[in-house]
């Protein structure tokens, strides 16, 4: 599954509720708001390990709009809206965590 | 009409939501009303004064630039939270350079971004008349 993640972690907690119940294959996309959780910052250690494991993509559009493509954290992978595409061609149903 | 003292409360991100872009809108008129403006950036707001944002790939207007315009409002009290900018892995070299002209002292170019502790900006907070949050 893909499971998408468009809030800051920071201030709501759909990222964390993806967490509670996303199994061990499935994949996370940040978009718009979400790609907040991208950055180095103090929520890192949230999706540190399954970026580890090649399983977080933040869309690289959202981040660049926020400036912060330098402060991207290791692992996670930066996909245009064509690879938007290829993860839910890929990945099959895909869930919104708004 | 008397001078009020407004502060705006930002505190999201800009382009998820449109309350940065709205807030920045209100922010203006009430200098066009020559009121006594501040704003403050807190929680995921201090990301609307970062350096660098480019937004060619989502297809928006970035409006970062109008902050550059502030100071020619008199806008040039902007105080960002020093706790907000940590917990996101930010410092004052991450923010636009953003600068007013002090009439008072020849026109010198002088920072309007000024970083702040929770704890001042309560103070800040309090010394106002009217303060809108978005």
């Amino acid at each position: 599954m893909l499971h998408t993640v468009n809030k800051s972690s920071f201030e709501r907690n759909s990222l964390q509720s993806c967490l509670n119940t996303i199994d061990d294959t499935s994949v996370i996309l940040l978009i718009e708001d979400g790609v907040i959780s991208a950055a180095k910052n103090a929520n890192s250690p949230m999706l540190a390990d399954l970026a580890t494991q090649g399983r977080v993509y933040a869309l690289q559009g959202d981040v660049d709009a926020r400036g912060i493509s330098t402060k991207v954290a290791d692992n996670i992978k930066l996909v245009d809206y064509a690879g938007f595409v290829d993860l839910v061609v890929e990945h099959g149903t895909a869930v919104s965590w708004v | 009409m008397a001078i009020k003292k407004f502060m705006y409360l930002n505190r999201k991100a800009s382009y998820g939501t449109a309350y940065a872009i709205e807030s920045l809108e209100v922010v203006l008129i009430a200098a066009a009303f020559d009121q006594d403006v501040s704003l403050a950036f807190i929680d995921d707001g201090v990301y609307q004064i970062v350096e660098g944002q480019n937004t060619d790939g989502i297809g928006m207007k970035n409006f970062s630039k109008t902050f550059h315009a502030l100071g020619d409002y008199d806008i040039n009290k902007l105080y960002v939270s020093a706790e907000s900018l940590e917990e996101r892995g930010l410092t004052a070299d991450d923010l636009m350079p953003l600068v007013y002209e002090d009439e008072d002292d020849d026109w010198e170019e002088k920072p309007s971004v000024k970083i702040v502790s929770n704890a001042e900006l309560t103070k800040i907070m309090s010394d106002q008349d009217v303060c809108l949050s978005f």
